[in-house]
């Protein structure tokens, strides 16, 4: 009887019954879970270390602005100021042009364009970003401060409140460049996402609309993009996660001061630049801690937008199962 | 125990690499020496199958693994101070010399043209002098014509040896400068833009018109850039060269400073380069282990007979006399 029960709940379950299968289960089980006590082991390991600074500054940390290694003096609010504006700035071209890509490869090219442009795409999410600095830095930045930024200064920069952000040298190097830069390396990654997610769109949606006689414009603003809207927002957060994580490249263009200035063609700095940049030549406890603080701080603030990211695109899977049943 | 030392030591610091360290001598450190110290070991492998392996993790990096004993040797930009050596039980001895030159992009005026003095230089880079044509730049220069243009500050982003150099210049010459603003590896510069590395700093310079950075000596020769003329100690004008690099060591006082910790800017000397510095190299004691001694012989081979390499690629090398001081030194020990 009891034998009998145990081998149905085996069944239920699924136990493996090979010992292959068993080492296999195991041998995975210990891979994910490894993973998951990394993730712990540096959350706790970065804590401890940057303790004598959390300890010293406390929450002013974030509003301090003053970056003085000579006082001992560290504050956050240049970093971050830096990291936020230029994610930004990053997110506000990079979502209607990826949007726009996914929407033409999943809608409107026709089938032979289809997959040389999805591979570029993917092909420029391939690319290091050290080249992206370095051609940001020889380019992409000399051609701004020749040609862009001059025209933006004459023809912007006396507009009321907004005109404030096109003043300033035309140097190339700042957050208008880091932004800029930074929007094309997260362009491809929420382009490959964005099309991933747009054919997840079920044909019968798409002809029905068509057959109540939509046009192609009504179809995609009406049926697909309201379909896909938690992932859209969802892979806007996987974009933002990546901007605000990106060293080498900010690190080459963005001028690296810590200063807080409203024109956008002013130099800051962000606070994985800051931390590759002053990481190796810190000398006493504080700065170290300091420097680790910081790092804290972005550890929790790209994780809080994962996390978002995550939620959103589950819930939009569990959407589209749901619909398809 | 000497032996069961070398064992230890190299299984803590090198893992599965045991065996390769015992054998090697491993160090790290300063990112300035890089170049020609990678020169000088490789050269010096292929004369003696002798392998000094250097990592260029920055001199706080070098001097973090030196005290916790991961690495044999370390080489700091900025000297530590006796107590700090008496302390962690560590000899000091310069390694080799460089200089910090004010470079700028001004239109129209060729290299070591302009004129300033250490007060002018504070002012510029503190952000108190904004345009080229300030009546203070242009009492320097009195038959120089400096177009009206705004000055933008070109700094190291990164925390460098260098700007501990040029700040501890400041520091020396302005009183203001060293109030408010101070000397380290990184400072809180109030006006500017930084860049990564020498390469960042010539980079933006020459891409900003009106611009003034620091460089080292190595990085304006090669890539032709106009450096400024200074006003020495001794108030002559001196231009950036290794001659005037080597002066300012030469009038150095080796002897009299604890740990051979001679800061070398602002030195006295008519034709010294105000802004010269040395990197250090530091060792554990006792002078005379196994692994000192095989360092000791490969700085000998470096400071002699790969002088010339050193001036090559624009280092200033130690002069002889100082190599055989502390020759000496090591030998009484």
């Amino acid at each position: 009887m009891s034998k009998v029960l145990i081998s149905s709940i085996k069944e239920a379950v699924g136990v493996p019954r090979r010992f292959g299968d068993i080492v296999f289960k195991q041998l995975t089980m210990v891979c994910a879970v490894f993973v998951l006590l990394l993730i712990v082991a540096m959350g706790w390991q970065l804590t401890q270390s940057a303790m004598p600074a959390v300890k010293l500054f406390g929450f002013d940390f974030l509003s301090a602005k003053s970056w003085d290694p000579v006082m001992g003096e560290f504050g956050a609010a240049p970093s971050l100021w830096g990291t936020l504006i230029s994610s930004f700035l990053a997110l506000l071209i990079a979502v209607p042009v990826s949007l726009g890509v996914a929407i033409f490869l999943t809608q409107i090219a026709p089938s032979f364009l289809r997959r040389p442009i999805s591979l570029a795409v993917e092909l420029l999410a391939a690319i290091p970003s050290i080249i992206y600095g370095f051609w940001g830095l020889f380019i992409l930045s000399p051609w701004l401060s020749n040609n862009v930024q001059p025209w933006l200064t004459d023809n912007l920069g006396d507009w009321p409140i907004i005109g404030i952000l096109f003043q300033g040298p035309p140097m190339g190097i700042g957050l208008f460049s880091a932004g800029l830069v930074l929007s094309i390396m997260v362009i491809p990654f929420m382009a490959s996402i964005l099309t991933d997610l747009f054919e997840t769109v079920p044909t019968q949606l798409k002809e029905a609309s068509y057959g109540l006689g939509s046009t192609r414009w009504e179809m995609i603003t009406q049926v697909v993009l309201p379909f896909a809207k938690v992932g859209i927002v969802g892979s806007f957060m996987l974009g933002l996660g990546r901007a605000l994580g990106e060293t080498m490249a900010v690190t080459f263009v963005i001028g690296n001061a810590h200063r807080i200035s409203p024109s956008l063609f002013e130099p800051s700095t962000t606070i994985a630049s800051t931390l590759a940049n002053e990481f190796a030549e810190a000398s006493g406890e504080l700065y170290i801690s300091s420097l680790l603080y910081l790092g804290m701080v972005l550890f929790l603030l790209t994780f809080v937008v994962l996390i978002l990211a995550r939620l959103l695109l589950w819930r939009i899977t569990y959407q589209a199962k749901g619909r398809t049943k | 125990m000497k032996i069961k030392n070398v064992i230890l030591a190299g299984i803590l610091g090198a893992g599965i690499q045991f065996q390769a360290a015992a054998e090697q001598i491993n160090g790290a450190g300063s990112s300035f020496i890089y170049p020609i110290f990678s020169q000088w070991a490789s050269t010096y492998y292929q004369n003696t199958n002798e392998k000094i392996n250097y990592q260029s993790i920055g001199s706080g990096g070098g001097i973090r693994q030196i005290i916790q004993g991961t690495v044999d040797f370390a080489a700091t930009d900025a000297p530590l101070t006796q107590d700090e050596l008496s302390e962690n039980t560590l000899l000091q001895y310069p390694l080799i010399m460089g200089g910090v030159i004010p470079t700028h992009n001004i239109p129209g005026i060729k290299a070591n043209e302009l004129r300033l003095d250490g007060e002018t230089l504070a002012q510029i880079f503190s952000g108190k002098i904004s345009h080229w044509n300030d009546p203070k730049i242009q009492q320097l220069n009195p038959d120089l014509k400096i177009p009206k243009k705004a000055i933008t500050i070109v700094h190291r982003a990164d925390g460098s040896g260098s700007t501990w150099m040029f700040t501890n210049y400041l520091s020396k010459v302005s009183k203001d400068w060293a109030d408010t603003i101070g000397s380290d590896k990184s400072v809180n510069w109030p006006k500017g833009v930084g860049a990564k590395g020498n390469e960042g700093v010539a980079n933006y310079i020459k891409r900003i018109e009106g611009s003034i950075g620091y460089i080292e000596l190595a990085y304006v020769l090669h890539n032709n850039m106009s450096s400024v003329s200074l006003k020495n100690k001794e108030g002559n004008y001196v231009a950036p060269t290794l001659d005037s690099l080597k002066a300012a060591a030469a009038s150095a006082d080796w002897d009299g400073t604890p740990g051979m910790a001679v800061i070398l800017t602002d030195q006295p000397g008519a034709e010294s380069w105000p802004i010269t510095g040395a990197t250090f190299v530091l060792m554990p004691e006792p002078v005379d282990s196994a692994n000192n001694q095989k360092l000791q012989k490969f700085l000998t081979w470096s400071w002699r007979d790969g002088a010339d390499k050193a001036a090559e690629l624009a280092y200033v090398p130690l002069p002889i006399s100082l190599v055989k001081k502390i020759e000496a030194n090591w030998q009484k020990k």
